[in-house]
């Protein structure tokens, strides 16, 4: 990590609001409320105390907008995708207002040349302090040939760029640890970020997609405070992947209580009990999916939400890697062979019960049959009316 | 109309202390020997019953499945004087005697099913009541019905006790009496099953539908023309007399088709709400409603109306199918389709069952000394059977050509 760079238009305290107003326009059509609202929301994300999202909001007005260099490698584009249906804030607000897309493959307005030479004059014009995003693999074989850009190889490109960022972050897995296009048998040699800038910190924001909240907030705590957020010891953002997914999962407690689905569709999986017998690879998976859902859908949207096992996404090894319905590894509680039941039975039948019900129903029966064999052997016969009434 | 109502009736007399009565009064005893406990030591020492089912067979079979057998009266009543068919009147009496049988008790069984019964006069004390609960609204009715039943019978006390200006009396207003006997019923029986309506999911969609209380009033009227035929059935063969075949042959057309209509409205309805499906699932659900719906079934066939006058033996078979399923339709109501939750589980105990015997045996018992001892049966002299003859063959003819 670059050390203690001095953050884009950092704020000077937690205790003054800027003048807010004179920026309307930079609040993305947002009314100071709402602005304040959501910066304060951000700081929440990042597990920061509210206070600091009147920094955040100073600095996301401050006016220097930092500049952001996504450069597309090995990908399908999820990743855009997901930043896309962003709602808080708007993706539009964060690349026209909080900081200054300068190129992105995919939301670039020009194209071509126009765009490349625009990169070029960004990097050239703010060499050391821009933000430079990378999502998918890097391919190193023969010299990175597999992935080109107006005719330079992606490898070079990054490595190029790398030296004059001020922080450089991997989006999503491919770009995080490999993802699927370094699984085996890998024939282009992908490679994560981190792997070809090895002398760098690069921020690892791994998930397929991850989650465009867990980008824009450690975007903005960069933006708010001049520093990245703390890291693990796989420099993934510790607000977001600190727990696994086990840890806040919903359907934890059926876990817990030996409540599983056995198969897909079986009463267990409709009674929304815990996956981890079809595969989910929840307790190895370090990742905040439970905790914030995707695509601002309310609790339970998220793949275990809805009823499908998690795969791993997110987890080096795992995601990928692994059979999707192999078993999780469990890193924290195993479960025991045993249960303690969740009900306990009570009452039931009593053999003799049964013996005494049985034979007073066959017994009448039994009485039933005999009589009515007699009736129609010895039983008065009915008057019955005479032929001419036929 | 008028011939009827003179109708005489007389004891049967004979012996009363026969073999079978000491061998019911035996049963009769056992229960007593329960029942002793269960108000010395409370309803925990003799009963299954617990917190997830506070109701077991005293409640399902005792008072559900008994006063339906008690219907006698209010579906003969209802033919006899609603709908104006007097050739059923030689039907009303052992039909009224039935009803205050299976009436009285199924109120005994209510006394004996409560916890705290010594509060039990409580619920007839208006500033105590709880207007909005179905189960009262069920409780009054019964008391009242068996108090209307004891005026409705009272003629035969009176005949027996020789009380001839009482009795000239009462019959004056002895239709408001009628009246009632017949409204009370409707209103109770119909009630039993909203008392399961408001039960909600803890009974099986099998089983829970707003058209309970139409079910249970159906079930109570073929029930009630059933233990008719039953009980005339093994009147005549048990004393010997003629039977009414001609008569209740014809009440077989009226059952046939109230159990056609109970039969159709039960399966369309699960059809409708499209809880079938789980009739077809491997538990005791599902099994109990084949049953049931296969007795209703097969008392339908016995039943169904033909040219030729069903014997003695097809009418009591259908009677007693009919009865089997009727009672097999309000236990699987009460108790086989009620859930009340994961966990609880319901079998009555011996003690349970034996006090439910008890109860049919002291039933059985009471029938025998009361037809043997009181006017209840009609008298069979040389004017009656004539009579009778004479009306097979007026009404024969009609009932064939209603059939054909």
């Amino acid at each position: 990590m670059h050390a203690e760079p001095a953050g884009f238009g950092a704020a000077e305290g937690a205790d003054r609001i800027g003048d807010l107003d004179s920026y309307r326009n930079a609040l993305g059509g947002l009314t100071r409320r709402q602005f304040l609202k959501y910066c304060t929301g951000v700081a929440a994300t990042l597990g920061l105390s509210p206070e600091l999202g009147v920094r955040i909001a100073n600095a996301a007005v401050s006016g220097a907008r930092p500049p952001v260099i996504w450069i597309s490698a090995q990908e399908c584009t999820g990743c855009t995708e997901g930043l896309l249906r962003s709602y808080h804030p708007t993706l539009e607000t964060l690349i026209l207002d909080q900081i200054s897309l300068d190129y992105h493959e995919t939301l670039c307005a020009g194209a071509g040349h126009q765009a490349e030479s625009f990169r070029e004059q960004s990097v050239e014009a703010n060499w050391g302090n821009y933000l430079l995003v990378v999502d998918g693999a890097i391919p190193t074989k023969d010299g990175g040939i597999y992935c080109q850009i107006a005719g330079k190889t992606v490898l070079d490109t990054v490595v190029r760029l790398a030296d004059g960022a001020r922080a450089i972050i991997a989006m999503g897995s491919c770009a995080a640890w490999g993802g699927i296009p370094s699984s085996g048998p890998n024939p282009t040699g992908a490679t994560p970020v981190h792997e070809v800038l090895a002398d760098k910190t690069v921020v690892n924001i791994p998930g397929c997609p991850p989650n465009p909240y867990n980008f824009l907030s450690t975007v903005l705590h960069f933006v708010a405070f001049g520093s990245l957020p703390a890291l693990d010891s796989k420099n993934r953002p510790r607000f977001a992947y600190g727990r696994l997914i086990h840890e806040n999962c919903e359907r934890r407690p059926h876990f817990d209580a030996g409540r599983f689905a056995r198969e897909f569709g079986d009463e267990g999986h409709r009674q929304g009990w815990c996956l981890y017998y079809l595969g989910c690879k929840g307790p190895e998976t370090w990742a905040n999916c439970p905790a914030i859902g995707f695509n601002d859908g309310g609790s339970g949207s998220w793949p275990v939400g809805t009823g499908h096992p998690c795969f791993g996404c997110t987890e080096q090894g795992v995601g990928f890697t692994k059979s999707i319905h192999s078993l999780a590894s469990l890193q924290t509680v195993t479960p025991p062979t045993a249960f303690p039941r969740v009900v306990e039975e009570q009452g039931g039948a009593d053999p003799a019960a049964i013996a005494v019900a049985s034979g007073i129903v066959g017994a009448a029966v039994g009485a039933g049959a005999v009589l009515a064999s007699r009736l129609g052997k010895h039983g008065p016969t009915p008057e019955r009316p005479p032929e001419d009434a036929k | 109309m008028a011939k009827q109502s003179d109708q005489v009736h007389a004891p049967v007399g004979g012996r009363l202390f026969t073999p079978m009565f000491f061998g019911l009064g035996l049963l009769v005893l056992v229960a007593g020997f329960f029942l002793f406990n269960r108000f010395v030591f409370g309803l925990g020492s003799v009963t299954n019953l617990s917190d997830g089912y506070p109701w077991g067979i005293w409640i399902a079979i005792d008072l559900v499945v008994g006063t339906a057998l008690g219907c006698a009266g209010y579906a003969v009543a209802l033919l006899v004087y609603i709908l104006n068919r007097g050739e059923y009147h030689p039907l009303v009496r052992p039909a009224l005697l039935a009803s205050l049988f299976g009436y009285a008790l199924g109120g005994a069984a209510v006394m004996i099913d409560l916890g705290r019964y010594w509060q039990g006069y409580n619920m007839f004390l208006p500033w105590l009541s709880q207007y909005n609960s179905v189960m009262l609204e069920t409780a009054l009715c019964i008391a009242a019905y068996i108090t209307v039943l004891m005026v409705e019978f009272s003629p035969v006390f009176l005949e027996r006790l020789g009380m001839k200006n009482i009795r000239r009396r009462l019959d004056k207003v002895l239709f408001i009496f009628i009246g009632l006997g017949v409204l009370l019923p409707t209103m109770h029986q119909s009630s039993m099953g909203t008392i399961l309506v408001v039960l909600g999911h803890q009974l099986s969609p099998l089983w829970q539908t707003q058209l309970l209380p139409l079910l249970f009033l159906t079930s109570a009227l073929f029930m009630g023309f059933a233990i008719v035929v039953f009980e005339a059935v093994l009147a005549s063969v048990g004393f010997r007399r003629p039977m009414e075949a001609f008569i209740l042959n014809k009440l077989s057309t009226v059952m046939a088709w109230l159990l056609l209509g109970f039969v159709v409205v039960r399966i369309a309805d699960l059809l409708f709400r499209g809880d079938i499906v789980l009739a077809f699932r491997a538990n005791l659900d599902a099994l109990m409603f084949w049953v049931e719906i296969a007795l209703h079934v097969t008392a339908l066939v016995l039943l169904w109306p033909r040219r030729i006058p069903a014997s003695p033996r097809r009418m009591f078979l259908s009677a007693s199918t009919m009865l089997a399923a009727g009672a097999v339709y309000r236990i699987n109501c009460y108790l086989v389709g009620y859930h009340p939750g994961d966990g609880w589980n319901y079998f009555p105990s011996v003690g349970e069952i034996m006090v439910t015997v008890g109860i049919f045996a002291l039933e059985i018992m009471l029938y025998l000394v009361f037809v043997k001892r009181l006017p209840v049966l009609h008298t069979v002299d040389r004017a009656y059977r004539e009579e009778h003859a004479a009306q097979a063959r007026e009404g024969g003819a009609a009932a064939v050509g209603q059939a054909t």
